[in-house]
């Protein structure tokens, strides 16, 4: 019996019209353990090298982990994956909500989907039964609206998620949308579901989940959750969730301002966590079975209309915000409904949005081709972007490629402040002065991705002093008044950023969100008994499954290597602007990344993790990790 | 007298769900749990909790008297239970459930939920 899976994965030929059931393969829960593991391997192995994202053969692939589903912390998190359009290479993404844990009880750890409908059609999921039904009377509409119908049609139970218009069209970085207002917003991964005419996959699940020891994880199930009330930041984080970190970046000059010209703003109190509680705020909502929920519901109202909404949380605040200059909260509201009902991730969305109204205000894009005149921190003009983004008009059809593909097409010298690294945008984290985010910005297997590495609590601690390994709680509810923050040091930075990178992806094996880790301590030794109690296997977190965390970074840089023809050390390097331009202003005025300091970290961190110095995997990497590809 | 929700506080986790079937059918399944969280988006924006709160209806509707009040709680005297079912229908929350052995079950007031619940949003009088 194979305790804490569903034990069967689901096949979807939507060319042929065909849906197969099979158990869940041994090797696969052997080797790499649930979520993240699961996808490594299987996009390795069964997408054909060298497909187009949007080619039919790309596959579609979603996986729970062993912990997902159970009775403990957070265990609600869905993960996904294919070949990223943005990046051409590795992509995945995660996404809270009811939706995978509908899945796995309804008997599918893994579902992997091929091929293209002939027509816009749903995947409906009810337990055994498995169609694929038309969809052309949701076809066009918005990811929120369409769930709304959904729900009104099949029942309440039903867990939806939804791609919006961008993902009709091919965006590249189009999201999926989920549980009014989750969503899975990276690698536009929302487009290629997209490409294979599929709008909505809806799941009910009813059936149990075998576990090893029933007694057992109840009663440390019960521990593990009254172990995070006991968490200062039980109380302290969770009110605000994400937002919450919002003065603390600015005040420590990390905060994108400006498409990343500057990482500090005057007007951060706007537009902050306590901004949402006091304007927006409905209730809190969490993702199943989570404690700490980060997800503030809310209401804003707008000179455009008002609007029920999901956040905005801190990358929305931070790229939707400051980074296009826009200092009203219910403004900032308001592009995030827009993004997630055209269904576009709205970190990516912040940062293409901003690139356009530089590219604009230099004249590298004309009035008529972005069809208004517009303005930084305007509302109608952002707005106006994501709309031809997501209906692919006028200017909209370029910046519809992510910021590295529009730069190309722009011109000019649009390429040094097109924010990304491997083609997928930059997150809220401005890190000219934070050599460790840097760096894990510059090597993280999807892009420029917060999700892969967080060092920024430990490269300021370089500079300004403090516990490198403070959770984001401790942080947040410290000192952070500095006037000018001296140069951090990037000598020490590899480790951290290797620890990082391996650490944060390990909670998208089990199938658990991190932030329950993260921003407020529960200790790894909760998720060893709880894998226990729910496989019977003993795992050590910190030897077995970051062991392997590390074995699912050399694959997936074997993937990037296969897909990419010349894939290696140029596709790490940060944008010239982190290099090449001064901060102007606030608490880092004044730094900028060394070009130098660049090349060493990447030799360094390359020798450490075993890769030549092109950033390749060696031989002896792939044999010690027991990789053949 | 019993289980009492407050919406002002649940985020729609559903720990209660699962603390609910693991406590009482050993089982990992929300979807049979003795109470059943939901949400209205995106108008209101806010979390239901469907609770028993042994208003007594199912032991009104049962002709065998099978379901006994035990100082708050009404309980299935399984001896007594012909499986008729005319409780199912009787509970106004669709919460007296049949088990896999096709026998009635609803909640018995062990407050697991009420333990569990991160958000305080369930109590217990
Ligand atoms: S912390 Fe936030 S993202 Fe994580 S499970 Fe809770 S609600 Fe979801
Ligand atoms: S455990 Fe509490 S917060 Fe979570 S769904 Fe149940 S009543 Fe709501």
């Amino acid at each position: 019996m194979l305790y804490g899976y569903a034990g069967n994965t689901l096949r979807i030929d939507l060319s042929a019209g065909k849906v197969e059931k099979e158990p869940l393969k041994k090797e696969w829960v052997d080797e790499f353990i649930g979520g993240r593991g699961f996808t490594s391997k299987i996009l390795y192995d069964e997408n054909p090298p060298n497909v187009e994202p949007f080619d039919p053969e790309n596959r579609f692939i979603i996986a729970m982990g062993p912990l997902s589903g159970l009775f403990l912390p957070a265990s609600g998190k869905t993960h996904f994956c294919t070949k990223s359009p943005a990046t051409g290479g590795y992509g995945d993404s995660n996404m809270g909500g009811h939706f995978g844990v509908n899945m796995k009880y309804a008997g599918y750890d893994v579902t992997i989907i091929k091929g293209k409908a002939k027509e816009p059609s749903y995947i409906f999921i009810d337990n055994d039964t498995v169609e694929i039904r038309p969809a052309g009377q949701y076809w066009g509409k918005g990811s929120t609206e369409v769930e709304s119908a959904m729900k009104e049609e099949l029942g309440e139970e039903y867990q939806i998620l939804t791609i919006g218009e961008a993902g009709e069209n091919l965006v590249n970085f189009a999201c999926i949308s989920h549980d009014f207002g989750r969503q899975a917003g990276r690698i536009g991964i929302g487009a290629v579901l997209g490409s294979k005419n599929i709008k909505a996959i809806v799941a009910r699940g009813t059936k149990s989940i075998p576990v090893f020891d029933p007694k057992g994880l109840l009663k440390k199930g019960k521990e593990t959750y009254a172990a995070c009330r006991e968490k200062p930041g039980f109380k302290g984080w969770t009110p605000e969730g994400t937002a919450g970190i919002t003065n603390w970046c600015n005040d420590v000059g990390a905060l994108p301002t400006r498409n990343f010209q500057t990482s500090h703003c005057d007007y951060a109190d706007k537009i902050n966590g306590k901004a949402i509680l006091k304007e927006l705020k409905i209730t809190d909502k969490g993702c199943f079975a989570c404690p700490i929920p980060c997800g503030k519901y809310g209401h804003a109202k707008t000179k455009r209309g008002n609007v029920y909404v999901e956040g905005p949380e801190y990358e929305t605040l931070s790229l939707l915000g400051s980074n296009c200059e826009l200092d009203d909260i219910h403004g900032i509201a308001y592009t995030n409904y827009i993004c997630d009902e055209v269904g576009i991730d709205t970190c990516s969305a912040g940062a293409v949005v901003s690139f356009a109204l530089e590219c604009y205000e230099k004249g590298y894009i004309s009035k008529e081709e972005m069809g208004m005149d517009v303005k930084w921190g305007d509302l109608d003009s952002i707005v106006h972007i994501l709309n031809i983004i997501a209906k692919r008009e006028g200017i909209g059809d370029t910046l519809a490629l992510g910021v590295q593909g529009a730069a190309e097409k722009i011109g000019y010298d649009s390429s040094k402040f097109a924010i990304h690294v491997k083609g997928l945008e930059w997150t809220g984290y401005e890190s000219r002065n934070a050599p460790g985010m840097m760096l894990g910005y510059m090597t993280s297997d999807i892009g420029a991705h917060h999700g892969r590495c967080w060092v920024l609590g430990s490269d300021v601690a370089t500079a300004v002093g403090g516990d490198k390994n403070a959770t984001v709680h401790d942080l947040i509810s410290g000192d952070s008044d500095f006037d000018t923050i001296p140069k951090a040091d990037h000598k020490n930075v590899v480790p951290l950023v290797l620890k990082s990178q391996h650490l944060r992806p390990a909670f998208d094996i089990l199938g658990t969100c991190r932030l329950q880790y993260m921003e407020i301590g529960l200790e790894t030794e909760y998720y060893e008994e709880l894998y226990y109690y729910a496989t019977g296997k003993k795992m050590d977190f910190n030897k077995d499954l970051l062991l392997l965390s590390e074995k699912i970074w050399h694959l997936n840089r074997m993937f990037n290597k296969r897909e990419i023809s010349d894939f290696g050390r140029k596709y790490d390097y940060p944008p010239a602007r982190f290099y090449e331009e001064k901060i102007p202003n606030g608490p880092n005025k004044g730094h900028v990344m060394d070009l130098g300091v660049i090349e060493e970290m990447l030799d360094t961190y390359y020798e450490a993790r075993g890769w030549d110095e092109n950033g390749i995997p060696t031989q002896a990497t792939l044999e010690k990790h027991n990789l053949t590809v | 007298m019993g289980l009492i929700f407050n919406n002002e506080t649940c985020s729609g986790c559903k720990a209660c769900e699962l603390v609910c079937t693991l406590q009482n059918l050993k089982e990992i399944n929300p979807s049979k749990a003795m109470l059943h969280v939901y949400g209205k988006f995106p108008d209101p924006g806010k979390y239901y909790v469907d609770i028993c709160d042994q208003c007594g209806a199912c032991a009104e509707a049962c002709p065998q008297d099978a379901i006994e009040l035990k100082g708050q709680t009404y309980r299935i005297n399984k001896d007594k239970c012909d499986k008729c079912m005319a409780c199912v229908p009787a509970c106004p929350v669709n919460l007296v459930k049949v088990d896999d052995d096709g026998y009635p079950y609803k909640c018995i007031n062990c407050k697991q939920c009420v333990t569990v619940c991160p958000r305080d949003a369930l109590t217990f009088e």
